[in-house]
């Protein structure tokens, strides 16, 4: 599928490669490598090549090893890559095993206060002076292990030939226009790059050129996105509790709700954030403010989702519009809290004891963060029930290459909602009255002064107007009322979106951070002659398209991070009568998906 | 009586009617009713319109006692020991609305103890009521956290563990109105429901209020007859709205006099001693030797009617959250070349 976009090749030999291969760099955690590699992916992506950064933390503040990959692809291939043909190697602790990552024919470089041994002949090895760099630079003595982390910035630049002025720019952004720090870091880049012209003799294959395949993007994260869309979405209050990867979701309200909703005329604020307790309070304050008729969110994960549980039910059950974002993150348990997964579908989806389910968002990009930041309020509302986004830390954390967030294309919708003229001119009004047949009742909210605007919200059964009862019909009726505005949800959720391929027979079903890996292993495997349809969910409950689908396939592979092949479950359940074409391919490793993996896993039914 | 008088009104024209809720449930006698019938004669005596309160609970028997007041407020009835996170987010909805949250010792003290805790330091502005009467109710008379040490119950034993004291709590999670009240003393709940009313701020009202099932032994801290016996008033204390004059003349240093947020007072009359609700530090002896001297004190135990609301925290429009209209809510189309622009 490659058109080679023609970059200006400064070393022509016939294996160079350009623009196509993977870096690693293996750093402590703590050390303030972020800073460098960030540098570096911003600088690829400013010379117009695709790119995609992943930070493979751990769970811990300073010391413990963390890697950085950045993928390159001319062919804009942004799915996390198996192999890394470059490897920088700045942590001794980890030194042996960065060596063994780098693929043959590929490169190696490292601080030279490292000294092991490194027998391999069949790659190139560069060393880096990074102390003696460092200490060169004016940085205060506090600050050198930071700038130390700018000496592999500057050696990588020299030998694959990264624009410095991209590299400059990326330093601009990061330190927010600071003179100081720009200098400072810029200074360390250029001595690194000093260096390796003199120090250095290239006597590998790979390097950078300029194309023009990312001008039509920006780079941001899921969180950022999801609060930015949020906020064009009207979001009025949000309660939260820390926890990694969804901290910087609400982080990201704190930062740009000040910026966009103060009130022009007055200068008030138009919002309210509240760091909350706990996650049991942070629900509890969001059900109250969609009760009271707010454009009310809170945003977690895993573990904070199983705290929510109880009133998540209530909410449903009383029928109170909220946005919850999980944004998902490995368990059971604490599990690998700086690791990405996709564990909490079944949990979300019916989160809540007795018959709960819930409308669930399943964005598949940044971008598409930011739009199923204000859809989902608008869905809560039409709808009165919470609606949750499931996010994870890949989509949520890193930063990515995306297409800018676009206006929302519809105004805000706020469902069915009674003021004190409405209720003067409806006779018969109870909370839970069925006043239209779609099952969506009219509410009101506190602060409607009218006489007969008020009622009572209960966990308890209810009548149609909100009055206590036990009456084993009005709980059956209320209960299929609730089951009818879910059905109705299922036409208005954002349908799936399909990627054919002509003539295949079978196709593949995924959703949120692993749609770049299903991609890329489409083509993958059409070089292997198997075409394969690819249908990305973008919600739950699964619509009319997604049955179409899988009735329209002989074998349906099911794509997803977790163990148990919890959509695999839940679409095994919707389409009873395809059982058995469904068929469950499931990686949770804390890594994102490869397309590699995708295509030996499809390969391997394939073929057996 | 003339057939032709007309009910009695007040100042916004209903009658006590109007308070009312729907029919109680719960036993007759327990203290829970009393307290609700208080809070509808405080509401109607200052004339509020039941529109203009919102009503809060968690779970339990005091949980339900909304139901049964204000039937034409707004309610919202949570789950267990989590009111106060309700109330919050609600609140923040319309900040016109007056708050009355109704909580057991169950709900604050046990399950819902974080909540409690934070929505003091908060300060949010809620009458928040703990219809305490050391047992769980609901569930059948357990014990609850502020049980008394060596507290006998018909099928569960004796109590082994100390009891925590819900004003004590309060005060140290800096709550800016403490009171103490026994529900067999329906004046002084009444006049300390108005003063709470009134406060602009968390005002908690810890209320001992029997369990006539489970827990109404004479010698139960919890019960009417210990409460009869052991209450020990701080002062005579009476609510003068804004607009009325103070009719009774008090000696000079008889009474002391707290002025609200909104203008009205609080006369609070010496029985005993002197007692200012506003000196924090000497709150803790006063109820530890209480303690130990076996008595029940009730009345305004501390009071700070300068400490900043939540509300006022959040530069709020003048008009309510929920009222704001689409185009005030979604920032402008030009903005969003901005925004992208701020990314990289
Ligand atoms: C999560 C949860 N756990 C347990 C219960 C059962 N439960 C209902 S009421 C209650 C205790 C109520 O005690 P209190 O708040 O003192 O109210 P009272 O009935 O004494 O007025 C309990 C434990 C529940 N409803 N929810
Ligand atoms: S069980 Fe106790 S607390 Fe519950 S209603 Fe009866 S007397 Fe009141
Ligand atoms: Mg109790």
């Amino acid at each position: 599928m490659s058109t080679d976009p023609s970059p200006i090749l400064t070393q022509a030999s016939p294996q160079s490669v350009v623009n196509n291969f993977s870096i690693t760099v293996g750093t402590e955690n703590g050390s303030g490598s972020q800073t460098s590699n960030l540098t570096l992916l911003r600088a690829f992506f400013k010379m117009g090549i695709p790119v995609s950064g992943k930070n493979l933390f751990p769970s811990n503040i300073q010391g413990l090893p963390t890697w950085y990959t950045i993928r390159l692809s001319k062919d804009g291939y942004i799915a996390r890559s198996d192999t890394t043909e470059i490897v920088i190697a700045m942590n001794a602790k980890t030194f042996a095993r960065d060596l063994a990552l780098v693929e043959p024919g590929g490169v190696f470089f490292y601080d030279d206060d490292i000294k092991q041994p490194i027998q391999r002949k069949d790659i190139t090895v560069y060393p880096m002076p990074v102390k003696q760099i460092s200490v060169a630079s004016d940085a205060p003595s506090n600050l050198r292990s930071y700038v130390a982390n700018m000496v592999y910035v500057g050696v990588l630049a020299q030998i694959i030939q990264i624009d410095v002025d991209k590299i400059c720019q990326a330093l601009e952004f990061h330190f927010k226009g600071k003179q100081k720090p720009i200098d400072l870091n810029f200074n360390v880049v250029k001595s690194a790059m000093e260096w390796a012209a003199e120090n250095l003799k290239k006597s590998d294959p790979f390097s950078v050129a300029p194309m023009d395949a990312t001008s039509e993007f920006i780079m941001s994260s899921g969180n950022t996105a999801g609060a930015l869309g949020s906020i064009y979405g009207g979001i009025q209050f949000a309660a939260w509790y820390p926890i990694t990867p969804a901290s910087s979701l609400a982080e990201s309200l704190n930062q740009y709700l000040p910026k966009l909703r103060k009130d022009p005329k007055t200068n008030k604020n138009t919002f309210a954030v509240v760091q909350a307790e706990d996650e049991l309070a942070a629900i509890g304050m969001a059900i109250g403010a969609g009760w009271g008729g707010l454009r009310s969110l809170t945003s977690t994960s895993g573990p904070g989702i199983s705290l929510m549980s109880e009133y998540a039910g209530l909410a449903y059950f009383a029928e109170v519009p909220i946005v919850v974002w999980n944004v998902q993150r490995m368990g059971p348990s604490t599990g690998l809290p700086t690791r990405t997964s996709q564990g909490d579908i079944n949990l979300t989806y019916y989160l809540g004891h007795g018959d709960t389910k819930h409308v669930v968002l399943l964005p598949g990009s940044v971008n598409e963060c930011f739009e199923f930041g204000w859809k989902a309020f608008d869905l809560a509302e039409t709808f009165q029930t919470p609606v949750f986004v499931l996010s994870d830390l890949d989509l949520g954390m890193n930063q990515w290459m995306t297409p800018p967030f676009a206006y929302p294309d519809k105004p805000i919708e706020r469902g069915k909602v009674l003021w004190e003229e409405d209720l003067d001119k409806l006779e018969d009004w109870g909370r839970y009255l069925d006043l239209d047949g779609d099952g969506i009742p009219y509410r009101t909210v506190p602060g409607n002064r009218h006489q007969r605007s008020g009622y009572f919200t209960r966990g308890t059964g209810h009548d149609d107007y909100a009055n206590y009862s036990e009456e084993p019909d009005q709980w059956v009726n209320n209960m299929d009322r609730l089951n009818q505005k879910f059905e109705l949800a299922r036409t208005a959720v954002p349908d799936a979106e399909l990627f054919p391929n002509d003539g295949a027979k079978i196709g593949v079903i995924a959703f949120g951070s692993v749609d770049p890996a299903v991609k890329e292993a489409q083509d993958l495997l059409l070089s292997e002659e198997i075409a394969v349809d690819y249908l990305r969910l973008r919600a739950l409950p699964i619509t009319a398209k997604v049955r179409e689908f899988v009735r329209a396939h002989e074998r349906v592979y099911v794509v997803e991070m977790n163990r148990d092949g919890q959509m695999h479950q839940i679409l095994t359940i919707e389409i009873p009568d395809c059982a058995m074409s469904l068929i469950s391919l499931p990686q949770n490793d804390g890594l994102p998906l490869t397309a590699t993996w995708i295509e030996n896993a499809i390969l391997n039914k394939e073929r057996n | 009586m003339a057939a032709t008088l007309s009910p009695k009104v007040n100042l916004v024209d209903l009658s006590k009617a109007d308070y009312r809720g729907a029919t109680t449930t719960l036993c007759q006698g327990c203290g829970h009713n009393s307290i609700t019938s208080q809070i509808i004669s405080a509401c109607y005596d200052l004339s509020i319109t039941p529109e203009d309160i919102v009503k809060f609970s968690g779970i339990g028997c005091s949980s339900k006692a909304p139901t049964y007041f204000l039937s034409r407020a707004f309610g919202f009835n949570g789950v267990h020991g989590r009111m106060p996170s309700l109330a919050t987010g609600a609140l923040f909805a319309d900040t016109s609305l007056t708050g009355i949250g109704m909580s057991g010792d169950g709900d604050s003290a046990s399950i819902g103890m974080g909540q409690f805790k934070h929505v003091m330091r908060r300060n949010l502005p809620l009458v928040y009521i703990i219809a305490n009467n050391g047992v769980y109710g609901l569930t059948k008379g357990q014990f609850s956290a502020t049980a008394e040490e060596g507290l006998n119950l018909k099928g569960q034993g004796q109590n082994q563990y100390m009891p925590i004291d819900i004003v004590w709590e309060a005060v140290i999670s800096h709550a800016t109105f403490v009171a103490r009240s026994f529900a067999g003393d329906p004046k002084q709940v009444r006049e300390l429901l108005k003063a709470a009313l009134s406060h602009r701020g968390i005002a908690v009202l810890d209320i001992i209020s029997p369990c006539v099932t489970f827990n109404n032994q004479d010698d139960s801290h919890h019960s009417y007859a210990w409460g009869r016996d052991h209450e020990v008033a701080l002062h005579d204390l009476s609510y003068v709205p804004v607009a009325e004059e103070i009719m009774v003349d008090y000696d000079d240093g008889e009474a002391k006099e707290v002025t609200m947020h909104d203008g009205s007072r609080i006369m609070l009359r010496k029985v005993d001693k002197d007692y200012d609700p506003t000196d924090r530090a000497n709150i803790l002896c006063m109820l530890e030797d209480a303690n130990r001297r076996q008595e029940l004190l009730t009345g305004l135990i501390y009071i700070d009617t300068e400490q900043e609301s939540l509300f006022d925290m959040y530069n709020l429009p003048d008009e309510a959250l929920n009222r704001l209209t689409p185009d005030r809510i979604r920032p402008s189309r030009e903005s969003i070349d901005e925004i992208n622009a701020l990314m990289f």
